[in-house]
C-alpha cells in the first residue's frame, strides 16, 4: 500500500457515506508496515493541512497586531486628557492659546503651580473635604455593618419586605430628594445665615450616613458566611454583637474597604450638595473650590488655563494615588456595584 | 409542606429498616436537608393528627433576635425616613404647591399651574418659562439618545477586544479604567481646553479656530459634539469593567461549539457572546439611561454655567433645571424633578419589560 492509496482512502472516507464508500472508510493497518513512513494529508482547495495551519498563524497573528493598533489608539484616547491636563498645566499661557499647538511644554512653568498653592486655597479646601471624607465614610461604615448584619444574618418579620423597600429606594434620582433635604436641613438649621463650620460640616456630613447600596453589597457578603460559624459563636456564648464585629467585620473587610474608597472618593467628586448648602466658600470642598476660582491672568485680565490645569492636577493627583495604592478594591467594589460615591 | 412530609417518611421508612431493635420508641438522628437549609428531626407523635417530624436549626436560633435586629436597624431606618422617604413624599407634595417657599414654608394654594408653567403651557408672573420645554427636555434626551447606546457599543466591543488580548490585558484594563477615578468637574475643564477654540483638537483636525467654536460662544449643535464626547469618554471605565467581567464568566465551551460549527466572528459576538451577556447588558443599559437622564456635572464642567456664553440657557438639562430653580422657585424644580422621575420609571420599566423577551439568565 503505497502514500496515494492511503490518501485515497482516507479522502474517500470524509465523503458523505454511500454504500460503497463505507465499505473503504478505515485505513486497515494490519496491510500497512512499519518500515513504511504514512503521510496523512488532506487537500482543500489544493493546500495542505500546514499549509492551511501556517495561513491560519499568519492570519491570526497580523489579526493580533491589528487589535493592538485599535486597541492602541483608543486607549491613547483614554489618557490624552490626561497627558494634556499635564502638558497645560506646565506650559507658558501665550503657549496654551497659540495658534500652533504644541505636545510638549516649551517651558516648564513650574511658576503655576506656584501661583495655585497662593491664590487658589487649596489646602482649606483639602482641609474641608477631608474632614467631610472621614466622618461620612465612619458614619456609613457604622450604619452599612449593622444593618446589613441585621438583613443578612437576623430573622425578623416583615424582614424582605423592608428590604425591598431599601431595594426601590435605589430607583428613585436624587434629585427628588436633594429639594426637600434642602429644606430639611435648613429647618435643623445647619444653613441659612449665621452658618458656622460646624453647619456646614453636619449638612454635608449627615444626609450621606446611608447607603441603600452599600447595604446591599454587604449584606450579600455577610450572607455568604458559613451558619456553622455563627452556630459556634452561640455555643461559646457571644452575643450577636461579638459575632458581628469579632467574626463578621474581619471577614467582610475587603467589601469594608472597597466602599471606604468609593466613598471617599465620592465626596472628593461631590459638587451640587456642598454648592447648595453652604454660605461661604471657605465651607466648600475641593470640586466646588476648583469650578469657583476664577484664576484670571493678572495683566491680561482672562482666564488662564495654566492656572486652572495645575489646579486640576492638584485635585486629580490625590484620586490617582488612591488609584494606584487600591486599585483592586476599586474594581472589584465598582465591578460588583458601579454607583459612584 | 406536601413535599417536607414526603422526604420526611422516606426517611422514616429507610431509618425504620436500619432500627428494628428500637421499635417501642424510634430514635432517629437529626438529618440536614441541604437544599432547604434546615435540620430535619423526626419525632414520635404525640396527638392522633400532629405531623410526624418537627424542622428545626439556624433559622429557629436566630428567630429568638427578633426584636433586637430593630435596634441593628434603628439608625438606618431614621435616615431612611428622614433623608430618603419623606424628602420623596414632601417633593411630591410641593410639586402641587403654589410659590412654596424652601425658607419659611409658605404657599399659595394647592395648584397643578407648576406643571403647566414649566411645560410652557400658562404663564407665571405674566411671563411664560420657556428654557424648560426649548432647553432642558430636548437636551436631556438627546444626551440619553446619543451617548447610552453609542456608549454601550463601544464598551462592549473594547471588552471583547481586551479579552482576546494575549499581552498586556490587564495592563489595557487599567487604562481603560483610569476615567473612573477623575474628579467629574476637574476632567471637565480639561475637556473645554482642549475644546477649545485655539485648543488641540481644532489644531490637529486643522479647524480655524474663528469658524469652529465647541465651548466659549459655540452653536447649541457644536457644543453638543464635546458634551457627548465628554460623557462617552467618562462613561467607558465602568461599562467596560461589568462586561469584562461578565465576558470572563462566559464557559470557553460556547465558543468551541461555535468555531466546530463554522461560525464567523461577527457572528459569534452577535450570536453568543451577546446573548450570554444580555443581563450584563441590561443591567448597563438601566443604570446609563439614568445617568444620562441626570446630567449635570459634565456641562458645569465644561461650559461653568448653563450655555455657551454669558444669559445663554441653550445646554439647560432637566436636573441643570431643578438645581437652578431649587432655592428661588422651589415649586418648580419640584415639578421638574417629579417630571423626571415619572420618565426615568417608565423607561426603566419599559426597558424590563422588553428585557422578558430577550435576556438569557
Amino acid at each position: 500500500m503505497n502514500e496515494n492509496n492511503l490518501k485515497a482512502i482516507l479522502v474517500e472516507g470524509l465523503k458523505t457515506p454511500t454504500p460503497e464508500s463505507t465499505q473503504k472508510k478505515y485505513i486497515d493497518f494490519a496491510q500497512v508496515k512499519f518500515t513504511q513512513k504514512i503521510v496523512l494529508s488532506l487537500e482543500e482547495s489544493g493546500k495542505t493541512v500546514d499549509a492551511i495551519r501556517r495561513n491560519q498563524k499568519i492570519g491570526n497573528i497580523f489579526s493580533t497586531i491589528i487589535l493592538y493598533l485599535i486597541i492602541g489608539a483608543l486607549a491613547l484616547f483614554m489618557i490624552f486628557p490626561f497627558y494634556w491636563m499635564i502638558i497645560t498645566s506646565l506650559k507658558f499661557n501665550d503657549e496654551i492659546i497659540a495658534s500652533t499647538q504644541t505636545f510638549y511644554p516649551t517651558i516648564i512653568m513650574w511658576s503655576n503651580y506656584v501661583y495655585v498653592f497662593q491664590s487658589f486655597d487649596f489646602t482649606q479646601y483639602l482641609g474641608n473635604t477631608l474632614v467631610v471624607a472621614v466622618f461620612s465614610t465612619l458614619g456609613t461604615l457604622i450604619t452599612t455593618i449593622i444593618a446589613a448584619f441585621a438583613f443578612g444574618r437576623l430573622q425578623f418579620k416583615g424582614r424582605e419586605a423592608l428590604f425591598m423597600v431599601f431595594l426601590m429606594t435605589m430607583m428613585i434620582p436624587g434629585e427628588m430628594m436633594v429639594i426637600s433635604n434642602y429644606i430639611t436641613v435648613a429647618s435643623f438649621g445647619w444653613t441659612g445665615t449665621g452658618q458656622t463650620r460646624l453647619d456646614a460640616y453636619l449638612a454635608m456630613i449627615v444626609p450621606f450616613w446611608i447607603s441603600v447600596f452599600y447595604i446591599y453589597l454587604l449584606r450579600q457578603n455577610i450572607k455568604q458566611i458559613p451558619n456553622e460559624l455563627y452556630l459556634s459563636s452561640k455555643v461559646d456564648g457571644k452575643s450577636d454583637w461579638t459575632f458581628l464585629w469579632r467574626v463578621v467585620v474581619p471577614l467582610v473587610a475587603p467589601t469594608l474597604i472597597s466602599i471606604t474608597i468609593l466613598k471617599f472618593m465620592g465626596t472628593w467628586n461631590s459638587y451640587v450638595w456642598p454648592n447648595l448648602v453652604t454660605n461661604s466658600p471657605e465651607f466648600r470642598l475641593i470640586s466646588n473650590g476648583l469650578r469657583g476660582s476664577a484664576f484670571t491672568d493678572a495683566d491680561t485680565g482672562r482666564t488662564s488655563f495654566g492656572y486652572q490645569m495645575a489646579a486640576t492636577v492638584l485635585v486629580t493627583v490625590p484620586l490617582f494615588l488612591l488609584f494606584v495604592f487600591f486599585r483592586k478594591y476599586i474594581m472589584r467594589g465598582v465591578g460588583r456595584a458601579g454607583i459612584k460615591g | 409542606m406536601e413535599e417536607t412530609k414526603e422526604i420526611n417518611l422516606r426517611e422514616q421508612k429507610s431509618l425504620t429498616a436500619t432500627n428494628d431493635f428500637f421499635e417501642e420508641r424510634p430514635q432517629y438522628e437529626d438529618s440536614f436537608d441541604a437544599d432547604r437549609n434546615v435540620i430535619v428531626r423526626l419525632v414520635a407523635p404525640q396527638k392522633k393528627d400532629a405531623k410526624p417530624y418537627k424542622i428545626t436549626g439556624i433559622d429557629d436560633v436566630a428567630a429568638k433576635n427578633n426584636w433586637k435586629a430593630w435596634i441593628y436597624l434603628a439608625p438606618v431606618l431614621i435616615l431612611l425616613v428622614v433623608f430618603l422617604l419623606y424628602p420623596l413624599v414632601n417633593t411630591i407634595f410641593i410639586a402641587f404647591l403654589e410659590d412654596y417657599s424652601s425658607i419659611t414654608g409658605e404657599f399659595k394654594s394647592v395648584t397643578i399651574n407648576n406643571f403647566g408653567v414649566i411645560f410652557g403651557l400658562t404663564t407665571y408672573n405674566g411671563g411664560k418659562e420657556i428654557n424648560f420645554v426649548q432647553y432642558a427636555i430636548p437636551n436631556t434626551f438627546l444626551i440619553v439618545i446619543l451617548t447610552v447606546p453609542l456608549s454601550t457599543v463601544i464598551a462592549l466591543l473594547i471588552s471583547v477586544a481586551l479579552n482576546k488580548l494575549p499581552f498586556f490585558q490587564k495592563f489595557l484594563q487599567t487604562v481603560f479604567f483610569l476615567p473612573y477615578v477623575t474628579n467629574a468637574i476637574a476632567i471637565g475643564m480639561v475637556f473645554s481646553v482642549i475644546f477649545n477654540q485655539n485648543g488641540v483638537f481644532n489644531f490637529i483636525f486643522g479647524l480655524n479656530p474663528d469658524e469652529f467654536k465647541w465651548i466659549y460662544g459655540a452653536t447649541r449643535a457644536a457644543a453638543f459634539v464635546p458634551l457627548c464626547v465628554y460623557i462617552i469618554w467618562s462613561s467607558l471605565p465602568f461599562k467596560i469593567l461589568v462586561f469584562l467581567s461578565g465576558l470572563q464568566g462566559i464557559d470557553k465551551q460556547y465558543y468551541n461549539a461555535a468555531k466546530i460549527d463554522g461560525a464567523s466572528s461577527g457572528k459569534i459576538l452577535w450570536r453568543v457572546t451577546v446573548p450570554l451577556m444580555s443581563p450584563q447588558i441590561l443591567y448597563i443599559m438601566v443604570t446609563s439611561f439614568i445617568g444620562a437622564f441626570k446630567e449635570y456635572t459634565s456641562i458645569v464642567g465644561l461650559f461653568n454655567g448653563p450655555g455657551t456664553s454669558n444669559g445663554d440657557y441653550s445646554m439647560y438639562t432637566i436636573v441643570y433645571y431643578v438645581y437652578d430653580n431649587l432655592s428661588t422657585h422651589t415649586s418648580f424644580a419640584a415639578a421638574a424633578a417629579v417630571f423626571l422621575f415619572v420618565v426615568i420609571l417608565a423607561f426603566t420599566g419599559l426597558q424590563f419589560m422588553v428585557s422578558k423577551k430577550r435576556v438569557y439568565y
